[in-house]
């Protein structure tokens, strides 16, 4: 590999480029659908390729290829080099990049039992036992069970002289069931939405979520969502539980974060950011109580690594503290902008992707509360579980999510089941309004992994993760 | 490009090599070249290289996939060999019936050489056309300049053989100045189609009617879709009801109701991969011939969308040719007779609408959505434009809004999955105020 880099590297240079870097991936993914009963397929795949990224005149170009030789790689940098020339014809300033040392490693997610290693029959069992549970009754018209398992072997290297090495695993697993009965149709999940949670650790992790233990619960539930009372509108005392938060902090304050989204270069996709740099270190995010951390070292973590994909090595990063937004996820190029060192949050999906800014894991730091302490806390209020529906605009500020069910809290205590809970704000005003954050009892706080974060043309669904405890926010307009 | 002999050598190696019960082969190869501009430069020009080998391996009613980008003889026998073991070792699926058996493919526009071979210097220049008129405007330009080519073969062991090459073209740009904003898009399989003058003029138009926004209360208005707008709600009603899986499951806006009226007598829709008036393809992910599909006749339901699974599950159904699972990804909406400007002079009080932001579902059988109106959101009183108005979320069931078309426009363009024309509906829910 390192010949393939160092010829890579050198051609590229030879071509005119000012700064080069090149990642060669080999990668395996492992996909297990089941539904109703049946498997509907397994599907492995395989992929293999390199992506070379330069810098010529100021300007970007990226080439990428499956064929993996000298010859193959001799022709894509000089490719990215004539693609970076095209750049170079529609810029209005050059492009320049913060310092980062010249790094040498290897990195590898910590894996105790490797989820690939696993016989294919226990994985189809356990999924179709979770799947079979599911199945209470005719309400429930529709059951699904998978996991999916990836693993990645990426070499990095640049102009610089960085050269890294990584080995990372990722996986997860989920279910939900779904009623239906006289025109209406409910559904639930465990243990997370977007197919279950996911982690970069090996099967332990998807053994420890226990699908079967979980899965008549999951039924009942949306059997009783079928008859009960919908959600009122009005404003309320909410607790959003971990996953619904994570979703929150996610759309809220991850993607509003990433400086190249800042700076507009998303624009003509999903949008800009509110969070615009005058902001910075002064604008008051949310209540004192809240702490927010972008952090890529946390182990097990779905956002975890060593290296990003500019080879700057994985960091943790305050963004809100007390509070106030102090700062960003950022790459070299858009961390120069604002005379600050890269962040670490350079990530491509892939060999044949460029990287992006994007989110590591991005954590609502415990509080001091404990849930049983906010509830019996809460006179009237509503407790939000797991999320069914999510939309923000395009500066993040005003969103709406649902969730899968609300419970009624009236004096302290969880009373019934609400169906259609939908609740929107405007960003700062919602994280302004939050008073309490639980975290201090066992288990409260975890990292919850998003295996499909959206960014980019060609999309990129990212690995991400964010930590977060069940918080109370006040004054909140169901509608 | 491989070309049509060699990229079905490569699908009958392959299939050759498997020893299932039944097998299917499918090779697909699509580079992307993509030039993403922002600030009126371009900051990411990329080609990025796709390359899929999926093997399908079928013992009974056990399914096996396994796919590699590597078109080498050593790894297209170990996916064939993988695929067979996953296949070996799962359980079965009594969903399953058997792969398609071949029929006759009529060949589609879906190639064009002047977008196979447009190149990146072209790409930026046309780009430099809409970002020089940006600044020429006081504005800043964002979007991409994307173009795909790429050829897809499937086999399988009954004797079905397809193969087709590919290209696609798409402009989008993203006009703002301070605090307003626009908004044009063109795609097209052919590149000649796309006018960057046109889609830069249509942007910045938009965008400099887009000032001085005033405020206005969330509540029901009279709105007039622009295209844009008007193919995505479509979209959602396809994605979510004409599918023959959701259907199935009592999941769907028709499930149980066709031949029954659904949507409003004015309202005819239909799926179409082989009208050139869209984005054609010849066959589906199956290898399954594309057809014209009647969904919805005056309002009426009549038809939902099989792949071989679905149609498996209903005695008399066969694959309509759009798999997988039963995705209608070429929506026509009958046009109607009237112009933009018809739809605005003849409203009262309303919201013309450029296009939708973030839409999710909220709830599948009304096909209930949410998102945010962006780039452009207009009062109309008394037959005119009276000025731009600040972003609202609407909260609104596409069936319920399909049965509430006043006027339906007579200028149909394709967006994603949908091509439709400007639609005017009465009584559009809007929930919430953005800031902008």
């Amino acid at each position: 590999m390192r010949e393939l880099t160092r010829l890579a590297l050198e051609k590229a240079q030879l071509a005119g480029a000012s700064y080069a870097d090149i990642r060669i991936i080999k990668s395996k993914e492992e996909t297990i659908n089941v539904r109703r009963g049946n498997v509907q397929a397994v599907n492995s795949s395989e992929s293999h390729g390199f992506g070379i990224r330069v810098l010529y005149d100021g300007a970007w170009g990226f080439a990428s290829s499956a064929k993996v030789d000298a010859d193959s790689v001799l022709r894509i940098a000089e490719q990215a080099v004539q693609i970076a020339k095209a750049s170079a014809l529609v810029k209005r300033e050059e492009v320049e990049l913060s310092p980062a040392p010249s790094v040498q490693g290897y990195y590898a997610t910590k894996v105790k039992q490797d989820p690939f290693a696993v016989k294919l029959e226990d994985k189809i069992s356990l999924l179709l036992e979770a799947d079979r549970r599911l199945q209470l009754d005719d309400s429930i018209r529709v059951t699904t069970a998978g996991m999916k398992s990836f693993f990645e072997h990426k070499v990095f290297a640049n102009t610089e002289g960085s050269y890294v090495v990584q080995d990372l695993t990722h996986c997860g697993a989920g279910m939900s069931a779904v009623a239906a009965e006289h025109g209406q149709v409910e559904k639930r999940s465990y243990p997370g939405q977007f197919g279950g949670d996911y982690a970069a650790q090996g099967y332990e992790f998807i053994e420890e979520l226990d699908l079967p233990s979980q899965a008549e619960r999951v039924a009942q539930e949306a059997k009783a969502l079928l008859t009960a009372p919908s959600c009122p509108p009005g404003k309320q005392t909410i607790i959003l539980e971990g996953s619904q938060l994570a979703l929150q902090i996610h759309e809220s304050c991850g993607h509003p974060i990433e400086l190249d989204r800042v700076m507009g270069e998303e624009a003509g996709y999903a949008g800009t950011s509110f969070l615009t740099p005058e902001k910075l270190g002064k604008f008051q995010y949310g209540s004192n109580i809240v702490n927010i951390t972008a952090d890529a070292t946390i182990p097990g973590a779905l956002g975890t690594f060593g290296w990003d994909d500019e080879g700057v090595a994985a960091q943790r990063t305050p963004i809100v503290r007390d509070g106030v937004f102090v700062g960003y996820l950022s790459s070299r190029q858009h961390a120069h902008k604002l005379g600050l060192t890269s962040s670490g949050a350079m990530r491509a999906i892939s060999w044949n992707k460029i990287p992006l800014v994007r989110m590591t894991n991005v954590n609502l730091e415990p509080g001091d509360w404990t849930l049983e302490e906010i509830i019996k806390d809460t006179k009237a209020g509503l407790y939000l579980d797991l999320n069914k529906s999510f939309s923000i605009d395009d500066l993040r500020l005003n969103f709406q999510f649902g969730t899968e069910v609300a419970w009624e809290i009236k004096d302290g205590e969880i009373g019934r089941m609400l169906k259609n809970p939908v609740y929107t704000g405007i960003t700062p005003e919602f994280w302004q309004s939050c008073d309490a954050i639980s975290g201090k009892g066992k288990g409260e706080w975890k990292v919850w992994g998003i295996p499909n974060c959206g960014k980019g043309e060609p999309g990129q669904p990212c690995w991400v993760g964010h930590g977060a405890a069940p918080a109370r926010f006040r004054n909140v307009r169901m509608v | 490009m491989l070309g049509k002999e060699r990229a079905l050598a490569i699908c009958h190696e392959a299939l050759n090599l498997s020893a299932a019960d039944q097998t299917e082969v499918c090779l697909q190869i699509n580079d992307i070249h993509l030039s993403r501009y922002a600030n009126n430069s371009i900051h990411q020009n990329i080609l990025e290289a796709n390359i899929s080998l999926r093997v399908k391996a079928v013992i009974g009613q056990k399914i096996g996939m396994a796919s590699t980008n590597q078109l080498d003889s050593a790894a297209i026998a170990a996916t064939v060999a993988r695929a067979y073991e996953i296949a070996r070792l799962q359980a079965p699926n009594p969903e399953f019936k058997s792969l398609p058996a071949p029929q006759p493919i009529s060949a589609v526009p879906s190639f064009y050489e002047a977008t196979a071979s447009i190149t990146p210097e072209a790409k930026a220049l046309a780009v430099g056309v809409i970002t020089d008129l940006a600044a020429q405007n006081g504005l800043w330009a964002a979007g991409a300049y994307s173009t795909s080519v790429g050829e897809t073969a499937i086999v399988n062991s009954l004797g079905l053989a397809a193969y087709q090459p590919v290209t696609s073209a798409s402009l989008t740009a993203v006009l703002m100045g301070d605090g307003c904003s626009g908004y044009a898009a063109r795609t097209s399989r052919d590149i000649n189609k796309i006018d960057p003058a046109a889609v830069a003029e249509e942007a910045v138009n938009t965008c400099l009617l887009n000032r001085n926004q005033l405020s206005l209360e969330p509540g029901k208005y009279t709105v007039i879709l622009k295209s844009y707008a008007a193919a995505e709600m479509l979209s959602y009603l396809g994605r979510l009801g004409f599918s023959a899986m959701n259907y199935q499951d009592g999941q769907s806006f028709v499930s149980g109701k066709l031949g029954e009226q659904v949507l409003g007598p004015n309202i005819t829709i239909w799926d179409d991969a082989t009208n050139p008036a869209g984005m054609p393809t010849a066959f589906d992910a199956e290898g399954v011939p594309k057809q014209r599909l009647l969904l919805v006749e005056n309002g009426i339901a009549r038809a939902v969308a099989y792949d071989t699974i679905s149609a498996g599950k209903e005695p008399g159904k066969v694959s309509t040719g759009h798999a997988p699972r039963g995705m209608t990804n070429n929506l026509f909406l009958a046009p109607g007779n009237s112009s933009l400007t018809e739809m605005i002079t003849s409203t009262e009080r309303g919201l013309l609408v450029t296009r939708f932001h973030y839409v999710r579902t909220m709830s599948p059988l009304p096909v209930l959505i949410t998102g945010m109106t962006r780039d452009g959101l207009f009062l109309i009183e008394d037959g005119e434009i009276k000025g731009a108005v600040k972003n609202l979320r609407f909260n609104q069931s596409v069936v319920e809004a399909l049965n509430k078309v006043r006027m339906i426009g007579n200028t149909p363009s394709t967006h994603g999955a949908a091509t439709c024309p400007p639609l005017k509906i009465e009584g559009f829910t809007f929930t919430g105020q953005a800031t902008h």
